[in-house]
């Protein structure tokens, strides 16, 4: 546990620790390249040199490890200095692209030339021309000319991806990041590279040109993608809607958690945003008999789904209503239907559409379960625990049990059990955010919000109840799927006050102890690095 | 006493047999160690000698040795620098070519004092012809039962491999070597851990130039205090001095260390060719700051130079007449440090090229006011800030050749004028 001083204040940190952890205890913030916390130290930018008291020269601090009695700066002359001159150096044949480069606004050149450069040019040679914006993979554009050799997406795909696309051929300042022989950036994390890639070398094909970086607008989020729950960032814009031809959430970047994703997430889930989006959104409250079908106020939708439930209550009992869930559904709003359900007696409920196979996994960040919230579902109980999936639903529909049956999100009429059965029903009631074959036959649509236009919380397969917050607005008359329970369940008789959002969370917290966890407490966004002009990096 | 060790049979292409190094009383030295002495009284011997690091950076090579854990549970490696490529420096080459039992009995003596079954010689690709040689001369030294299992009875085993590189200056720095030797691409280690602690595949290695290895036998033989005698205090014994440039004799010299520079090139070269003046010595290899005409009284060992401000590295010395530029020798420099940067660090990778087209741009007659104090600034901005020694050694020249011969610089830039007489 060696102490020493850094810029005139002291800590203590664990052995083996370095000068570059060390002060980033102290909230001392040096300026680094080809560091990343969550790679092999390369030491190879010079970036991060510091003063070392009787060291005979400067030594970089991501290597250097803290010793006892060490005393540090990172502030005076010839830090600066050499600060100066690597950026000198890694600008000297940088085109200087900036006007149309798409990291312009969130570039550790711009921004630490902003603040530890500052110097006249003195390079006067012509800059190496080198090959620029061509495609390496599904995702990813690489530009040479912008490389700072840093090796961060080299050294992600050999020790985190572990697939070995990126090398750095040639020599001297003819090195270039290459593919290998034969080889296309097409892992399933390729996205990373974009992400830790300092400077505009990198860049994502989906979000090129699509918005200028300081336009966007960001949310603390939680990837819907599959049961991991990788925490995200969605970046947005909805100021400048010309900018990206009226798509609002235009990328999502992992959000740094220790213990569910790291640094990263999965490009399934990066680029599963586009239903957010989508033409397929569902922005109009439908009702939809033999003849024809009309859109509906939200008043009109409400009154309507009211009166079908309660006539069939009145006539049938509750036994004939059914309600089919989605595990793509919040904690909260499964819990404000459930409370629901369960105040006007409703027990024909699941979740689990027999449609539904696993997907791809691995052993790093992608499950096999594509949903976000099975286990919240499952702890919320809101299943027949009797059976293995949720195919018992139709034989409920086949013998003429279940009468009106309300589904979220879901698709049944992919499963083969429902197909045959759904005409039999007297209502079918579809709520969800895109048009789905169910939306298509039900006798009402009601338009929900995405993860995006809500606050919420999923728990991923680890029993993990993270949180997210909304970035923006729902789409046209979409409504969250609580938001539409509360509004029939005053009509029951229920207060619309219980379910509010936050109300619904405490509750829940208080009813079912095991969501009583501290990841749901209100998610922040990491601290992101700020130029001196003070400007957000985004 | 006799005043040669290794260059006694140069030029004699009997000497490379195995037959003629044993007539010479050859692997005697090996066997005595093995099987009279311990590890420790060989390493003993070696630092009484005080022998060098005679690829260049001058470490005692018996305290190097003295690195290696003693508790590792690894294997030990001993490797050989074998990749000479300083410009100017052609020893190591003699070696291979005239006297490779020398090398191969010094190996034998070292990994013995280290306790390495495995030896990798490294040798530059360039160096096949003079690879095939070692090879002929280890194929017989293993016939003869010098290497392999259980050698002179002793329990000891060695096995020698010989690598050949593909031809990067870089790949001659210690730890790039090995990287290289490992099958990767020849980017330098950060330090620590030193290659004595974590070299070859993270195991505890030995890296020692050819003709560091080469000198043991002798010192083994004769004693460590008799190596030492031969030198200059801290400066132990002979050692082989590459001449090249404009001298009558240009060739390898085998003298004590501390020789003074003018003998070297006045006696034994045979002085400046055809009787013009001197102008510049680049005393160590191309890495070393030059020196003046005025300046060649100094001796020849590690301190000296030291002193005055230059380096021996690998006793490369590079003698310019008076017909030469200096702007134009320090561009070649800059060129070679340009194209054998490996790239890895930034100070060096953008560096030297930078240097080197701005030094090019003066040759054109397209310099301005600024490109010399730029340069100087340049060079500055390299040195001490990267991962090894190869950008301070692009920095070094340019320091010494602006600041010694800074009218020549000035003419050509101001006055797009060559001093060089023709």
């Amino acid at each position: 546990m060696p102490t020493l001083t850094i810029d005139g204040q002291q800590v203590t940190v664990s052995k083996g620790a370095t000068i570059m952890q060390a002060a980033e205890a102290l909230g001392i913030y040096i300026p680094r390249y080809c560091y990343h916390p969550g790679l092999r130290v390369a030491g190879s930018c010079r970036m991060c040199l510091v003063e070392i008291e009787k060291a005979p020269k400067l030594d970089i601090a991501c290597y250097r490890q803290a010793a006892e009695g060490m005393v540090v700066h990172t502030t005076t002359e010839p830090v600066k200095l050499a600060r100066q001159s690597i950026l000198e150096f890694l600008l000297s044949n940088h085109p200087l692209d900036c006007p149309v480069c798409d990291q312009s606004g969130e570039c550790d050149l711009q921004n630490f030339y902003m603040e530890f450069g500052l110097y006249q040019s003195r390079f006067l040679e012509n800059k190496i021309k080198r090959r620029k914006a061509f495609p390496i993979g599904r995702h990813v554009m690489l530009d040479n000319e912008r490389c700072i050799l840093c090796s961060r997406c080299v050294r992600f795909c050999e020790e985190v991806s572990r697939s070995h696309e990126l090398g750095i051929v040639n020599r001297g300042d003819r090195s270039e990041i290459a593919l290998r022989e034969g080889s296309q950036l097409d892992n399933e994390y390729s996205g990373n590279v974009i992400d830790i890639c300092p400077v505009g070398a990198l860049t994502e094909r989906e979000f090129r040109f699509q918005c200028r970086v300081w336009y966007l607008n960001r949310a603390a989020s939680v990837c819907p993608g599959c049961s991991r729950g990788c925490n995200i960032e969605l970046h947005y814009n909805v100021n400048r809607p010309h900018q990206s031809g009226g798509k609002r959430v235009l990328r999502l970047k992992p959000r740094f958690n220790a213990e569910v994703n790291k640094w990263w997430m999965c490009d399934e889930g990066r680029y599963g945003f586009e239903f957010i989006d989508a033409p397929s959104r569902l922005q109009d409250f439908e009702i939809r008999t033999a003849q024809r079908t009309v859109v509906a106020s939200r008043e009109q939708a409400v009154q309507t789904l009211s009166d079908w439930i309660g006539d069939s209550i009145d006539r049938h009992g509750s036994q004939s209503l059914g309600i089919f869930l989605s595990p793509k559904l919040s904690n909260e709003d499964l819990y404000g239907i459930g409370k629901f359900a369960r105040h006007v007696g409703i027990d024909c409920l699941d979740f689990r559409n027999p449609s539904e196979r696993p997907g791809y996994q691995d052993d790093f960040l992608i499950q096999a379960d594509k949903n976000p919230n099975t286990r919240g579902c499952l702890e919320l109980g809101l299943y027949r625990r009797s059976e293995d999936s949720g195919g018992w639903m139709a034989g409920e529909i086949q013998r003429g049990k279940v009468r009106v049956l309300i589904v979220f999100l879901q698709d049944l009429a992919l499963a083969p059990e429902f197909q045959q059965v759904l005409g039999r029903l007297e209502r079918l009631v579809f709520v969800g955010s895109n048009r789905n074959g169910t939306a298509e036959i039900a006798s009402l649509v009601v338009p929900s919000a995405t993860y995006a236009e809500k606050d919420g919380s999923f728990t991923n397969f680890e029993g993990r109840a993270q949180r997210f917050e909304r970035a923006v607005v729902p789409l046209g008359s979409a409504v969250a799927e609580a938001d539409l329970v509360a509004s029939v369940a005053v009509s029951f008789g229920m207060q619309r006050e219980e379910f509010e959002r936050e109300r619904l969370l405490s509750d829940l917290r208080r009813e079912y102890p095991f969501f009583d966890q501290e990841a749901l407490n209100p998610p922040e966004l990491e601290w992101v690095y700020q130029t001196p002009i003070g400007q957000e990096r985004l | 006493m006799m005043e040669k060790i290794l260059s006694r049979h140069f030029f004699n292409a009997e000497a490379r047999k195995l037959s003629f190094y044993l007539n010479d009383g050859g692997y005697e030295a090996a066997r005595n160690a093995l099987t009279q002495m311990t590890p420790q009284q060989v390493a003993d011997q070696v630092i009484r000698s005080n022998l060098r690091g005679l690829g260049g950076a001058g470490f005692p090579a018996g305290r190097k040795w003295s690195f290696i854990p003693k508790d590792s549970p690894n294997p030990r490696y001993l490797v050989v620098n074998c990749d000479e490529s300083e410009p100017g420096t052609f020893k190591d080459r003699h070696i291979l070519e005239w006297t490779p039992h020398s090398l191969l009995e010094g190996i034998i003596i070292a990994a013995y004092a280290i306790g390495a079954s495995q030896c990798f010689i490294y040798t530059r690709g360039e160096y096949l012809h003079y690879a095939r040689m070692l090879q002929a001369a280890l194929d017989e030294a293993c016939q003869a039962g010098f290497f392999g299992k259980n050698i002179w009875g002793t329990g000891f085993d060695l096995d020698v491999l010989i690598h050949l590189g593909a031809g990067a200056y870089i790949c001659g720095e210690e730890s790039a070597l090995l990287e290289s030797l490992e099958g990767k691409k020849g980017w330098p280690r950060l330090r620590p851990p030193f290659p004595a602690v974590s070299g070859l595949f993270g195991c505890p290695t030995i890296i020692n130039n050819t003709e560091t290895l080469s000198y043991i036998p002798a010192i083994i033989r004769y004693g460590g205090s008799w190596f030492a005698g031969l030198g200059t205090p801290q400066n132990g014994g002979l050692r082989l001095y590459s001449v090249s440039g404009h001298v009558k004799n240009p060739g390898v010299y085998e003298l004590p260390l501390g020789t003074p520079l003018r003998e070297i090139i006045y006696t034994h070269a045979g002085g400046i060719r055809q009787g013009r003046k001197l102008k510049a010595v680049i005393p160590g290899g191309s890495s070393t700051p030059v020196l003046r005409a005025d300046e060649i009284d100094v001796r020849m060992d590690f301190d000296s130079l030291a002193a005055i401000g230059s380096l021996l590295g690998s006793a490369g010395i590079i003698v310019m007449d008076e017909s030469t530029c200096l702007v134009k020798a320090l561009a070649v420099l800059a060129k070679f440090y340009h194209h054998e940067s490996c790239g890895q660090c930034t100070p060096c990778r953008e560096g030297t090229g930078w240097m080197a087209r701005i030094l090019n741009r003066i040759l054109d007659g397209q310099g301005v006011r600024d490109d010399l104090e730029n340069l100087l600034r340049v060079a500055g901005n390299i040195r001490g800030t990267t991962i090894c020694a190869l950008g301070d050694a692009a920095a070094m020249p340019v320091f010494s050749f602006i600041t010694k011969f800074r009218d020549e610089f000035e003419s050509h830039v101001l006055q797009g004028r060559c001093l060089a007489s023709k």
